[in-house]
């Protein structure tokens, strides 16, 4: 790598060298010249970006794994080394967050199991009756993107109040169509898992459709043309053009939402506050409750840790799965 | 043939329709709850029309002597965002075009780890900065909601590849006319990239003031909170008070509507390119 580089950079200095070998001081001072000019500027335009890079992503990313080898509360003077224990009494059920991270853990697989099909079909049904041209279709694309624009605060305050049971305007509707019991969308299960589904549907469809629509885009109209040619149905048509034509686009909505909803956070927050008693309560905010209210930054440096590792194999996962499948 | 497609187009146009009125509904629902009273907003049954339509909320959430400064946070996050967006897109544009133009040790080695470095989860970053911006002083601040994110390594790379499909040529006749990397970067390389900058910099702004973890996390005093974390207090407050609280959503969410439908093009284009390229 750094072989290859430097190469690049000796290459106009050697061939100076090679063509006046008889007066090589000169030349030996012209490319020290030569060189300081080209060298010192690259570092100067990178050096404001490193400075931040470097103390706000690189630096964390390793003080985090200091931290979590410590009983580390950043109030106290005093935090003592405790080696892997952070990590080790995650696995014992005894210990004080044994369960309790897990159950975490759980609640955020279950999200991902119960969002990630509606938030990858959804958008694509939307793209599909986009995809075609009739007035007004831009006007359509931003409606369905203009939810995403939304602060996660301004879509949690208003499905907070949208799906209250008493004065909510989601049971008053329910009601009026005959539903007399007030469900409890934002207290009780399996009601709040709906509530976290819908409005994440919701407010982060529109995001997913756009990428949709760009890719139904890049297949090319010749195949359609051709497949009806061959007397293909709408349904063969999509059976056997649209979705291989869609497969790099589909792994990567795949892969950007699984890790969104493995993330996710302000709905739970905000709407359930992680209830009924902790069942929707995701590994994040198990983590901040643990390091921002507990003061407890060194198990909560540990559980992120576990948390990243989980979410890198299963997008490692799913990317080998879906390659191997394309090929 | 005609007939046979007929009834099938009258039927996506309705589907597209309704879809669309729930798209809007919520939307509306906040703006009309933003106008009644607080009594008017939580007896039943519910109405679209406000009866009666009451300013009052906007007066309570706007007045600079209450208990919910929405006032203020709007403008703690206008400036964070600012401040954020530019930060943003100076520092990338600078390591961007260094990283796509010039020729130097040890290139490829800090692009890898930049780009490296996206592939973390956030949640890895959550308690070590915290610290940090402890440490720095930083807590409770604007600098702790404006700096630590300008870190990230989305913007270089966004930037990067859009330095990167730019003409050579014009910078080429820039240098044989004497220009310096400097120039030739603030000269020529700016003035062409201005789409790719404009992006980045509407994405910076709306990413930094609709951040909810991290702003509810960092800042604890009324006054120094920005719209996302506000609106969550004031939801959370004893007796919640509906109105105010849809007033301090639309009073978040019109900037960001007005940006988007201004820079509509711009932010669904880099949302499209996302998926064809990644």
């Amino acid at each position: 790598m750094s072989t290859r580089t430097s190469r690049e950079l000796s290459a106009p200095g050697a061939a100076l060298a090679s063509r006046s070998a008889d007066d090589s001081r000169s030349v030996r001072r012209n490319r020290r010249k030569v060189r300081r000019g080209w060298t010192a500027t690259p570092y100067l335009f990178l050096l404001p970006y490193l400075v931040l890079f470097v103390g706000f992503v690189l630096i964390p990313a390793i003080y985090g794994f200091y931290i979590s080898l410590h009983d580390w509360d950043y109030l106290l003077p005093h935090k003592p080394w405790v080696g892997f224990r952070n990590y080790t009494d995650l696995f014992k059920s005894n210990s004080r967050d044994g369960a309790a991270f897990w159950q975490s853990m759980r609640a955020t697989g279950l999200f991902v199991v119960f969002s990630v099909p509606f938030l990858v079909a959804c958008p694509l049904g939307i793209a599909l009756m986009l995809n075609r041209a009739f007035p007004g279709r831009t006007f359509f694309r931003a409606v369905f993107f203009a939810p995403y624009v939304l602060g996660v605060a301004v879509v949690g305050v208003l499905f907070r109040f949208a799906l209250d049971p008493n004065i909510g305007l989601v049971n008053f509707y329910l009601h009026k169509i005959g539903i007399h019991r007030a469900i409890p969308w934002t207290t009780d299960t399996p009601w709040v898992w709906i509530s976290l589904v819908a409005m994440t549907v919701w407010w982060t469809l529109g995001f997913n459709a756009v990428i949709y629509l760009a890719g139904l885009q890049d297949i090319p109209q010749e195949i359609y043309e051709a497949a009806r040619v061959d007397g293909a149905s709408s349904w063969d048509s999509f059976r056997y053009v649209t979705l291989p034509g869609l497969r790099p686009v589909l792994a990567f909505v795949f892969t950007v939402t699984l890790l969104a909803s493995a993330n996710m956070f302000g709905q739970a927050f905000l709407v359930t506050q992680g209830g009924p008693g902790t069942s929707t309560r995701t590994a994040i905010m198990y983590i901040t409750q643990t390091s921002f209210q507990q003061y407890r930054q060194g198990a909560a440096a540990a559980m992120s840790y576990i948390l990243a590792v989980a979410l890198i194999l299963l997008s490692m996962l799913n990317f080998w799965v879906l390659r191997r499948r394309s090929s | 043939m005609n007939l046979r497609i007929r009834p099938s187009r009258i039927l996506l146009a309705l589907g597209l329709l309704i879809l669309t009125m729930i798209f809007i509904a919520p939307l509306l629902w906040i703006a009309s709850t933003s106008f009644k009273t607080n009594n008017d907003a939580t007896s039943l049954p519910l109405s679209w029309q406000p009866h009666p339509v009451s300013t009052q909320a906007y007066r309570t959430v706007l007045s600079t002597s209450s208990q919910t400064p929405v006032l203020r946070w709007f403008f703690n996050s206008l400036l964070a965002g600012v401040i954020n967006a530019v930060l943003v897109v100076a520092v990338d544009a600078l390591a961007a075009y260094a990283l796509a133009r010039l020729a130097f040790r040890g290139r490829r080695i800090v692009f890898g780890t930049v780009i490296a470095t996206l592939f973390i989860p956030a949640v890895v970053f959550l308690v070590p900065n915290y610290l940090i911006v402890n440490k720095l002083g930083w807590l409770d601040s604007i600098w702790a909601i404006t700096v630590p994110s300008a870190g990230g390594a989305f913007g270089v790379f966004f930037l990067r590849q859009f330095f990167g499909a730019l003409p050579r040529e014009l910078e080429e006749a820039a240098v044989l006319d004497g220009a310096n990397q400097w120039q030739v970067f603030w000269r020529v390389v700016l003035p062409l990239a201005r789409p790719g900058l404009a992006t980045l910099t509407v994405l910076a702004f709306l990413t930094n003031w609709n951040d909810f973890l991290w702003p509810v996390y960092v800042l604890f005093t009324p006054e120094h909170l920005t719209l996302p974390a506000g609106l969550s207090t004031l939801q959370n407050a004893a007796a919640t008070n509906y109105p105010i609280v849809m007033a301090g959503a639309v009073v978040a969410s019109v900037p960001v509507i007005v940006l988007f439908v201004a820079a509509q093009r711009h932010v669904i284009a880099s949302v499209a390119q996302s998926g064809i390229k990644g």
